[in-house]
């Protein structure tokens, strides 16, 4: 049996949703790939196309009702009719968001600019951009192009490609 | 762990080549390290892993966010001076520990 190692060549990441946490989790693959050598491509579709909107990009919010993991800053159970109040959801945000900037985590729009400084392609997913009626001046100026789901399985041919999607 | 000879002197380095004990770094050492990888190591290099090396003395995490911040180069110089290992193969040329940081 061999034992010669074939490691990953290519990561391929589809962001299909808009939470704080569902962006970031592609946005580190993506970067952790990108730093570790492999070719990358992330496509962003659905409400995943506010991880890549200049007007949104930098306000995402983590969900505060319907989230059974959210806990109150010292471990005991977030209450589900608490995280409804209005202002709730965004103080919470705010607050994750300063605890990852305190681990050198960057704003989204800087942490697309790392992908892509490392040579990561972004694209967004046409058939949501026309679904949002967005345009490409909307999108960050890190986003290659706006291509179809086709287009984009094109990019992942290779026999040591992953494609992730979350 | 195991020994090996780097630039005519006996180190301590880690399974992956990493030194074990980064006082045991030269330039010498670094630019053998270097050429195992296939860099060329120019002054710019020598002031990312000066840099890289005092930021560990100093017990600070290292990102390459915060060496883009470091007004020495910025992520894209950083990739060009160390391709395909921005942290990783500078870390193993300044003669530091593997980074733990994911960004």
């Amino acid at each position: 049996m061999s034992t010669e190692k074939k490691p990953l060549e290519k990561v391929c990441l589809i962001c299909a949703k808009g939470s704080l946490e569902d962006v970031y989790a592609s946005l580190v693959m993506a970067n952790g790939a990108v730093m570790e050598g492999i070719e990358t491509n992330v496509f962003f579709t659905f409400f995943g196309l506010d991880g890549i909107t200049k007007k949104a990009m930098n306000h995402l919010h983590t969900a505060t009702t319907g989230n059974p993991a959210m806990r109150m800053p010292g471990g005991l159970p977030f209450p589900t009719m608490l995280g409804g109040l209005p202002g709730v959801e965004s103080a919470v945000s705010g607050m994750m968001r300063k605890q990852m900037e305190a681990l050198d985590m960057p704003p989204v729009d800087e942490f697309l600019e790392m992908i892509t400084a490392g040579g990561g392609k972004i694209y967004a997913c046409k058939l949501a951009v026309d679904m949002f009626k967005l345009e490409k001046k909307d999108l960050s100026d890190e986003v290659s192009d706006i291509i179809t789901i086709g287009e984009f399985y094109e990019m992942c041919d290779g026999d040591r490609t992953q494609i992730i999607f979350t | 762990m195991s020994v090996k000879t780097i630039a005519g002197v006996e180190v301590n380095v880690s399974e992956e080549g990493y030194l074990e004990d980064m006082s045991q770094w030269n330039e010498g050492i670094a630019k053998e390290i270097a050429s195992e990888i296939g860099i060329e190591l120019t002054p710019k290099h020598f002031e990312v892993l000066n840099f890289l090396r005092e930021k560990t003395e100093a017990k600070e995490g290292l990102t390459i966010r915060s060496v883009g911040k470091s007004g020495i180069v910025n992520i894209k110089e950083l990739y060009a001076l160390f391709p395909k290992g921005p942290l990783k193969f500078s870390s193993k040329i300044a003669g530091i520990p593997k980074p733990t940081s994911c960004i």
